[in-house]
């Protein structure tokens, strides 16, 4: 058995000390020893960002980075976007209400890509949104949906900050959401 | 055949809305249960080592370094492995045995020759790189066209010759169409191999009880609940110990339905130490070894026209490169059939394929599944007819439109094609192109020597299979017709509260949200109150799933039957309390009263209180409880004849499409750039808007991925695969993609419960056939024509240099 290293890590909030081998994948320490599923693995090599997590609010591919080089830091997954309540965030929301997602499996890598954009640049245009998910493959959606669910989650977000309403000026009937 | 009485539109309130989809906040929070989340105690990981050669005999396999690594616990040869499970289910009658794992010979690059099962991946990773294998490397068959030669290597001993199927079919009198006809349009076309690649792999867990002898399975397979004896089959468990359980699925496109090498790979494991074991393929397994790759055919094709433009008959040559295995047979061709003639009144047809054998991976499925390349072909020829002849490709196609008043209409092969208003989708889909400002602008740039091109596509999208494509072309066994059933169980409990379960997984469609539609539309309640659930194969109820657009047809017919089973008890249940004939008793709101007089009335929890806990035992006949499981046969379909110049209505709903796409290539780079793209898209009732646009636009760019960057490529001489990574083989991004107008005209369906047609293909169906249009328009000053895919930017320069050479 390989020698093992010590990471102090921060994850969602909760710090963790961990040892671990210097070879293992921060993807696989996420979701082999803390439990996290939702960081998806689709190539393993860097090129479908299905495994997107935000490490000091940069998002990075989990397939591409040991754990062991993140001593100290602190990652967000797919699992802190929403509430322990059930209420999700908005960039799930609008995802959900513009059918940004067909089977999910490239949907955490999108939705932590988009939370780092939404940080930088809370209400950003198409061209913003292909800059930041360029490099993030769905093979479903076709992606058209993807950019309108992120610009529609930033003027979520940006109504939620202003007056703690929704901005995007939708009606949907309350109980089975059908769209206007 | 029969049609169906169906409420009309504007009386439905929830089919045919965009109701929000129930699937998603399992998956936007990360917690859907993929394959790869599967986890059991004790359980271990698998890892398979892949021959680096097309083709080798085996020679000898050292494993001895690998097992002795510590946390190794099992190690697999082909020959230790057959000694566990069975060799693949064949669907085709040659005698091509295909093993998980290789015996003595490997015949694709990236075949399998061991696996390993550890206590962890990098484990079972490292082990894998401490197997000894010795290969003695032989020809490889990598041009189909070379591995016909009857002096070629053969790829199976077993058979006389690399091709392993040709038949040719006449359906009409084409020899006196091909005499009579004024013009006969040739081409030699291209469909190049591709490959489905959802982005999560396909995978499996595997249980193995050496006690009860019984095997539980998890997996990404589709079918489940349609061929599970086959499962048990390769596995060697009885079918009735054998439970598989599905997994939410991180997209399919055709490439899931069986994954049989991944099954029985992983069930070989677990059997060989009596441990769980979870087998997931890494993205260089799946892009080598699933069978996930489509059609990879060269096309030799006529069509005869008489003079003012009636196409008369047409003739399909074709050569079919099905890599090194034959497992799902000639499936691919039953399939084409389905709609070879397009949405036009060609009477007659020749259909004459051969089936060759190469050092591949094999063919599976991937969306099309056949008839992708039978479309392509199809309008290629229209536009070189339009184009010889000198009549417009809108017009040239207007005349040849089966009309509505045709329909049904039966076409050469035998099918049938349901409804369809094509004239009403070609006109609207130039409206909204905005055809004029288009040309203008292709003007304008022209002076400017920029290159803009416009498309034009009609295409089928043929839905709902019946089985019998995958056996069609064979004399025997003379099989009857297969209805590919679905069901769905809905039951009410106690407190009124509905729940379905269902026998097809989540592939990345919307199953439990069409589901709920049609529970909500039948008993008056809201689409998120009813619950949805997955069976596993225990349901004991036949699911085929997904797959050649028939899912939202098969479920929707499923759904409402067990509904309506259920909803009539609880009527009986309801008048039985109220005093009442069940014939003055409805259920309105979800509320069971008397007709006419509103005042009297029970709730589904009242009613379900007194079926479940207060049976009153007045009528004999009716037990406690309201459950119903509902098994939906296809709507209408007939066999083929003995002699086969009938194949029966196999695909009866079909869908219909007109796509424009405007394209811009630069001559110089031979970049090909998408600036907009216009459908207008029948797919007879459209059950949720929302969703159907969803499947359109998927579909279309990985239609745009066919046209322009997706290609499996293999070394010419060594026939290694060039292509084993997302790094090589490229996927459309965001990049590639343009804003996409979609709209929808409605011919419902005469066959099926709501009208509904398929959907799920479509978008590929047609964009392909729709760019290669394009390009062609916009290169026609330099002479340029498509018959080949993808259009990359070294092929369209080629293309331009060729064609400027050209006297
Ligand atoms: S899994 Fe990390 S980029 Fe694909
Ligand atoms: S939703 Fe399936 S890959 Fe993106």
């Amino acid at each position: 058995m390989p020698d093992e290293v010590r990471v102090r890590i921060t994850v969602n909030g909760t710090r963790h000390d961990l040892r671990t081998e210097p070879r293992t994948l921060l993807a696989d320490l996420l979701r082999n020893d803390l439990a996290l599923p939702g960081t998806h693995l689709g190539c393993e090599q860097g090129v479908c960002g299905a495994c997107t997590v935000l490490v000091d609010d940069v998002a990075t591919r989990s397939c591409l980075v040991f754990a062991a080089q993140l001593d100290g830091a602190s990652v967000r997954t797919v699992e802190s976007l929403a509430g322990a309540d059930g209420t999700l965030h908005p960039i799930q929301r609008a995802f959900t209400e513009e059918h940004g997602l067909q089977c999910g499996f490239c949907t955490p890598g999108m939705l932590m890509g988009a939370c780092e954009l939404l940080e930088r640049v809370p209400e950003p245009r198409r061209e913003d949104v292909e800059e930041a998910l360029g490099g993030n493959l769905c093979r479903c959606t076709g992606y058209q949906n993807i950019v309108r669910s992120v610009c529609a989650a930033g003027r979520l977000m940006a109504g939620q900050a202003s007056d703690g309403q929704t901005s995007d000026g939708q009606t949907s009937d309350e109980q089975s959401g059908v769209r206007a | 055949m029969s049609t169906v009485e169906r409420p009309a539109a504007e009386t439905r309130r929830w089919v045919g809305q965009s109701v929000a989809r129930k699937e998603d906040p399992k998956l936007l929070t990360g917690r859907a249960g993929f394959i790869g989340d599967v986890v059991l105690p004790g359980m271990l990981h698998g890892a398979v080592l892949r021959s680096p050669h097309a083709h080798a005999r085996i020679v000898s396999i050292d494993t001895s370094e690998a097992e002795a690594l510590p946390g190794v616990v099992v190690v697999l040869t082909g020959a230790t492995a057959a000694e566990l499970v069975d060799p693949m289910p064949a669907f085709c009658a040659e005698p091509v045995e295909q093993r998980a794992i290789a015996v003595d010979r490997v015949r694709f690059p990236g075949e399998a020759v061991a696996a390993v099962a550890a206590t962890d991946r990098y484990i079972a990773e490292d082990a894998c790189a401490r197997i000894r294998v010795e290969y003695e490397v032989l020809p490889a068959l990598v041009d189909p066209v070379a591995a016909m030669d009857p002096s070629a290597t053969r790829v199976h001993e077993t058979l006389d010759s690399n091709v392993v199927f040709h038949r040719t079919l006449d359906w009409g009198d084409v020899d006196a169409d091909l005499a009579r006809a004024h013009t006969i349009v040739r081409s030699s076309a291209r469909w190049h191999r591709m490959g489905a690649h959802p982005i999560e792999t396909a995978g499996a867990v595997a249980s193995w009880d050496p006690f009860s002898q019984s095997m539980t399975m998890w997996s990404n397979s589709n079918f489940i609940n349609f061929l599970p004896w086959a499962f048990a089959g390769i596995l060697r468990v009885s079918t009735n110990r054998l439970r598989m359980i599905p997994c939410t699925v991180g997209g399919s496109f055709g490439s899931k339905h069986l994954i049989t090498k991944v099954v029985s790979i992983t069930g070989a494991l677990s059997k060989a130490c009596g441990r769980p074991v979870q087998y997931l393929e890494d993205r260089a397994d799946n892009v080598a070894a699933n069978d996930n790759v489509g059609c990879d055919r060269i096309y030799d094709a006529e069509l005869a026209l008489a003079e003012d433009g009636e196409m008369l008959g047409l003739v399909l040559r074709i050569i079919d490169d099905y890599g090194a295995y034959f497992q799902f047979a000639h499936g691919q061709h039953g399939n084409a059939v389905a709609q070879p003639v397009g949405p036009y009144r060609i009477g007659s047809l020749r259909y004459d394929v051969s089936c060759v054998l190469t050092n591949k991976v094999q063919q599976g499925f991937f969306r099309g599944a056949g008839a992708d390349p039978g479309n392509f072909i199809l309008e290629r020829l229209v536009d070189k007819a339009a184009l010889e002849m000198g009549i417009d490709r809108v017009e040239l196609r207007r005349r040849n439109f089966i009309r509505p008043d045709q329909f049904p209409y039966k076409i050469p092969t035998g099918n049938i094609y349901d409804s369809g208003d094509y004239e009403a989708v070609l006109d609207r889909a130039l409206e909204i192109a905005g055809l004029d400002r288009w040309r203008a602008e292709q003007e304008r740039l022209r002076a400017e020597g920029r290159y803009l091109g416009i498309g034009l596509a009609s295409c089928q999208e043929r839905s709902g299979y019946n089985a019998s494509e995958w056996w069609s072309f064979y004399d025997e066994p003379p099989l009857p017709a297969t209805s590919t059933p679905e069901s769905c169980k809905i039951d009410v409990d106690a407190m009124g509260g509905v729940r379905a379960t269902i026998g097809c997984p989540l592939w990345g469609n919307s199953p439990e949200t069409v589901v709920g539609q049609v529970v909500a539309e039948e008993f008056g309640i809201d689409p998120s109150a009813v619950s949805v659930v997955y069976a596993d194969s225990t349901i004991g109820a036949i699911s085929a799933g997904p797959g050649g657009s028939r899912v939202t047809i098969m479920l929707s017919g499923a759904t409402r039957g067990a509904a309506r089973t259920v909803k009539d008890k609880m009527i009986r249940v309801a008048a039985s309390a109220m005093e009442m004939d069940p014939e003055d008793v409805e259920c309105v709101d979800g509320v069971f009263r008397a007709k006419g007089a509103p005042g009297t009335s029970m709730t589904m929890a009242e009613v379900g209180m007194k079926a479940h806990l207060f049976h009153d035992g007045t009528d004999e006949a009716e037990s406690s409880g309201l459950v119903a499981v509902y098994t939906y046969d296809h709507p209408y379909f007939t066999p083929p004849s003995a002699d086969r110049s009938d194949l029966g209505a196999f695909y009866p709903m079909v869908s219909h499409a007109c796509h424009i796409p405007i394209v811009e290539v630069d001559p110089e780079t031979g970049e090909v750039t998408l600036r907009a793209y216009y459908v207008v898209n029948d797919c007879g009732t459209v059950m949720n808007p929302a969703l159907v646009e969803g499947q359109v636009v998927g579909g279309i760019v990985q239609g745009i991925g066919a046209a322009l960057m997706e290609e499996y490529s293999y070394g010419a001489t060594d026939g290694a695969l060039e292509t084993p990574t997302f790094r090589e083989y490229l996927l459309p991004s965001m990049h590639e993609v343009p804003e996409i107008v979609l709209e929808h005209l409605e011919t419902p369906s005469p066959f099926t419960t709501y009208g509904v047609k398929g959907v799920g293909e479509g978008g590929r169906l047609v964009a392909p056939t729709a760019i290669a249009s394009a390009v062609d328009d916009a290169l026609r000053p330099l002479g340029v024509w498509v018959d080949e895919l993808p259009m990359t930017p070294e092929r369209v320069v080629g293309m331009i240099a060729d064609a400027q050479r050209r006297p």
